[in-house]
């Protein structure tokens, strides 16, 4: 069923510390999970929840997100008049580029205004890798009669990557938010997915930008706590965060417990992604594989062990893969070792080539290197 | 309309019933293949590759898998503004109508359908067959040949060669004879029930076979050799290549374990030659601590804890604790329990073996087979399925 609701995956200024994983491409693209870009499972969970209108707000290095989203097709979100609206920065002069999201926002209010019959909007952003069903969300938002909800989760560990922490009380509504590197104490971090009427959204731009406010949450949000009804709402299910190397390794390897792999991939629905047609996966004799999770069109004849490879992967006689993410079309050569490290893409590990990351700090080979 | 120079007409209501249980509800085209595919993907890959854009897909067996399967045609590349691919099950006219009689009379009844394109050339071909084909290649010969019909032929081994249409062929590649399925074959060239053909000539002979009343209306038994004995230009095409007819379970057996097989020249991974297929949109698949696999194909979804071994699992595919599974093929959502044993089977679509339960000898010259959704539970249930 549709929800009387737009998505908007905002990507202007999103936190990102990945180094050289976002040397190319923005955050959103990310590769993560063995077949997947980071934004996949935003636009997979408003497409599960019944969102029937989804808009992404680029903003730098977006070659990548037009290439991998295309039409929408592969999320079903090429339709008559809904779907999927890649929205790029739309700017007079390039000091634009260095505004906050809300001028953006202001800038694609047609997006907004053009939806009728849409009555709330959800805001998400790309790096928080979960499975999230937002019509539970719209119910939870309308029972409580809430101005904004907020999608937390409770992480009483601390996390890998960066976010920022609430204050909840008992009510569950939200008293205090601050920034990542902030020193509130709270066991709660904020998912950045927010749900609100479309009409405070405008007004809540509108206002901003009038007071020389230009941020949604530093600023908009931020600033009605006090004023305005900001609910927490709590997600159950996995959630990992990924804008660093440390998150993008931790969360990665979380997949390898089989609990999350099915909770992330099969509860609320499937995570869609670009169709690539590789064929399966051929384990030749000799290989060797345990604790892994294995995409299609490789070909193993090595050792992989607690391990993620992409499509493509192929990994020669005699070698060992340990604790490693191989990203799409990676090669490990014959008698090569990798422990503890990132390959992007199209990375070549000659034959007999040992490296070795730190357990903390993975090795990290950026796209099409050869080593 | 644009005018298309070659449209494909491709045969997709083989019942298949030599596959038992794998065709109770579905027609043989849309039976599992490989890991990930369907048979009829094979084909309609290699009219995409080969430059055909327009598919005629003829249905009329149990078509409803098949029929959500095709879609608009999306997964190959045929939802076209012009052309693409269409389905065309038999259908009623103001004066009656009738199943397709036979594959010529399946044509027939899509001559209007044929026509709307004004193509010069028809290809004819099945969607029962598993290879990679180009036939761009062939529809090059027979235009240097100006032939009115090209048939591409294989070279089988001669104690096969009474299974297939056998041809005679001379120097020049001229077809001096033809025999359906010979007793004493008089040579080993095959037809691999691909055709192309003028489409003027074919339309004539569409319409004097539908006129004889004697007729079977078929490719193999009844145009073909009238137009041999008319002298029409019939020319063969030599495919070289893999090939081949998983008409029976033990073929469609040998053919998965063909891609295990780097001499069988199947050759699935090759990025200029993909084979399109349905996604099903699963995750990478995940092998356990304690799994162990190889010499297997393995597609995204599975969930392998056991050992794998001479297998090909497709989607979503889960093996238990201390399974063993080995020479067999194993269907979409199959669940294979804990500590059981599956050797030398076919397990059909979400079918369940039981812990503990266990499917299929090394010994036995039979492949066992266990239908889709069925549940798997004892040994008596093995001699059933053994038998079909």
């Amino acid at each position: 069923m549709n929800l009387p609701m737009l998505g908007v995956i905002n990507l202007i200024h999103e936190t990102d510390e990945m180094g050289g994983l976002t040397a190319g491409r923005c955050l959103a693209t990310v590769p993560f999970g063995g077949r997947y870009r980071l934004i996949d499972f935003a636009l997979s969970s408003m497409v599960n929840s019944g969102i029937p209108k989804a808009a992404i707000f680029a903003h730098t290095k977006f070659r990548s997100l037009m290439d991998h989203v295309g039409s929408g097709k592969s999320w079903d979100l090429h339709r008559k008049g809904r779907g999927l609206f890649v929205l790029p920065p739309s700017m007079e002069d390039q000091t634009d580029f260095g505004k906050g999201d809300l001028y953006h926002f202001y800038r694609h209010r047609d997006y907004f205004t053009r939806s009728e019959p849409f009555e709330y909007v959800a805001i998400t952003r790309s790096h928080m890798v979960c499975n999230v069903d937002f019509a539970r969300v719209l119910e939870d938002h309308r029972q409580r009669g809430a101005d904004i909800t907020v999608v937390c989760k409770r992480s009483p560990e601390p996390v890998a990557g960066l976010a920022r922490r609430v204050k909840v009380n008992e009510a569950g509504r939200i008293t205090e938010m601050q920034e990542h590197y902030g020193r509130l104490s709270s066991d709660v971090i904020s998912m950045e997915m927010y749900v609100l009427s479309k009409e405070l959204l405008l007004d809540l731009v509108e206002s901003s930008l009038a007071k020389g406010q230009d941020h949604l949450v530093r600023h908009a949000v931020l600033s009605s706590l006090g004023t305005l009804k900001v609910n927490a709402y709590l997600h159950e299910g996995w959630l990992g965060i990924v804008n660093n190397v440390a998150g993008y390794y931790r969360h990665n390897m979380e997949l390898l417990q089989p609990e999350v792999w099915q909770e992330l991939f099969f509860r609320n629905g499937p995570i869609f992604t670009k169709v690539k047609d590789e064929p399966p996966t051929r384990y030749r004799p000799g290989a060797d594989v345990s604790d892994s999770l294995v995409a299609n069109g490789c070909d193993i004849e090595g050792t992989v062990r607690n391990s993620i490879l992409f499509r493509g992967v192929k990994v020669r006689k005699g070698a060992v893969v340990e604790n490693c993410i191989v990203m799409q079309n990676g090669v490990v050569g014959e008698n090569g070792s990798l422990t503890n490290c990132i390959l992007d893409k199209e990375v070549e590990i000659r034959p007999m080539q040992h490296l070795r990351g730190a357990e903390e700090m993975p090795f990290l080979a950026v796209k099409r290197k050869v080593i | 309309m644009r005018r298309n120079e070659c449209i494909a007409m491709l045969l997709a209501g083989g019942e298949g019933r030599r596959l038992g249980v794998l065709t109770k509800d579905l027609a043989k085209p849309a039976v599992h293949f490989g890991g990930k595919y369907r048979i009829i993907d094979f084909t309609l890959s290699n009219c995409v590759h080969s430059g055909i854009d327009t598919v005629g897909v003829l249905t009329q067996y149990q078509p409803l898998v098949l029929n959500r399967y095709l879609g608009i045609g999306s997964p190959w590349g045929l939802d076209r503004k012009e052309g693409g691919m269409h389905v065309l099950p038999p259908y009623v006219r103001s004066k009656g109508g009738t199943w397709y009689k036979g594959t010529a009379n399946a044509i027939y009844q899509n001559i209007g359908f044929i026509e709307r394109y004004e193509p010069e050339f028809v290809l004819v071909i099945s969607g029962d067959h598993i290879y990679k084909m180009d036939y761009g290649l062939m529809l090059e010969a027979h235009k240097r040949n100006r032939a009115d019909a090209t048939i591409a032929v294989i070279t089988v081994p001669w104690r096969d060669a009474s299974r297939f249409g056998i041809l005679t062929a001379d120097e020049s590649g001229r077809v001096v004879e033809f025999a359906e399925k010979p007793k004493k074959p008089a040579s080993n060239l095959a037809s691999m029930g691909v055709y192309v053909f003028s489409w003027p000539a074919l339309r004539e002979e569409l319409i004097r076979d539908e006129a004889d009343k004697s007729s079977s209306n078929d490719f193999g038994k009844d145009i073909i050799p009238r137009m041999l004995r008319d002298g029409a230009r019939l020319y063969s095409y030599r495919f070289e290549g893999y090939w081949k007819d998983v008409g029976t379970i033990e073929s469609l057996w040998q053919a998965n374990m063909d891609l295990l097989d780097d001499r069988a020249d199947l050759r699935l991974n090759d990025p200029a030659w993909r084979i399109f297929s349905v996604n099903p949109n699963q995750p990478a698949h995940y092998a356990a601590a304690g799994a162990h696999v190889t010499g297997s194909l393995v597609n995204e979804g599975c969930l392998i804890r056991g050992t794998v071994n001479r297998s090909v699992l497709f989607h979503g595919v889960t093996v238990g604790e201390g399974s063993f599974v080995e020479d067999s093929v194993l269907m979409p959502g199959a669940v294979v329990g804990a500590g059981a044993r599956v050797v030398r089977a076919i397990i059909g679509e979400e079918a369940v073996i039981e812990d503990g339960c266990r499917v299929g000898s090394a010994d036995s010259d039979e492949i066992a087979v266990v239908g889709s959704g069925e549940t798997y539970r004892d040994e008596n249930r093995l001699k059933e399925a053994k038998t079909v």
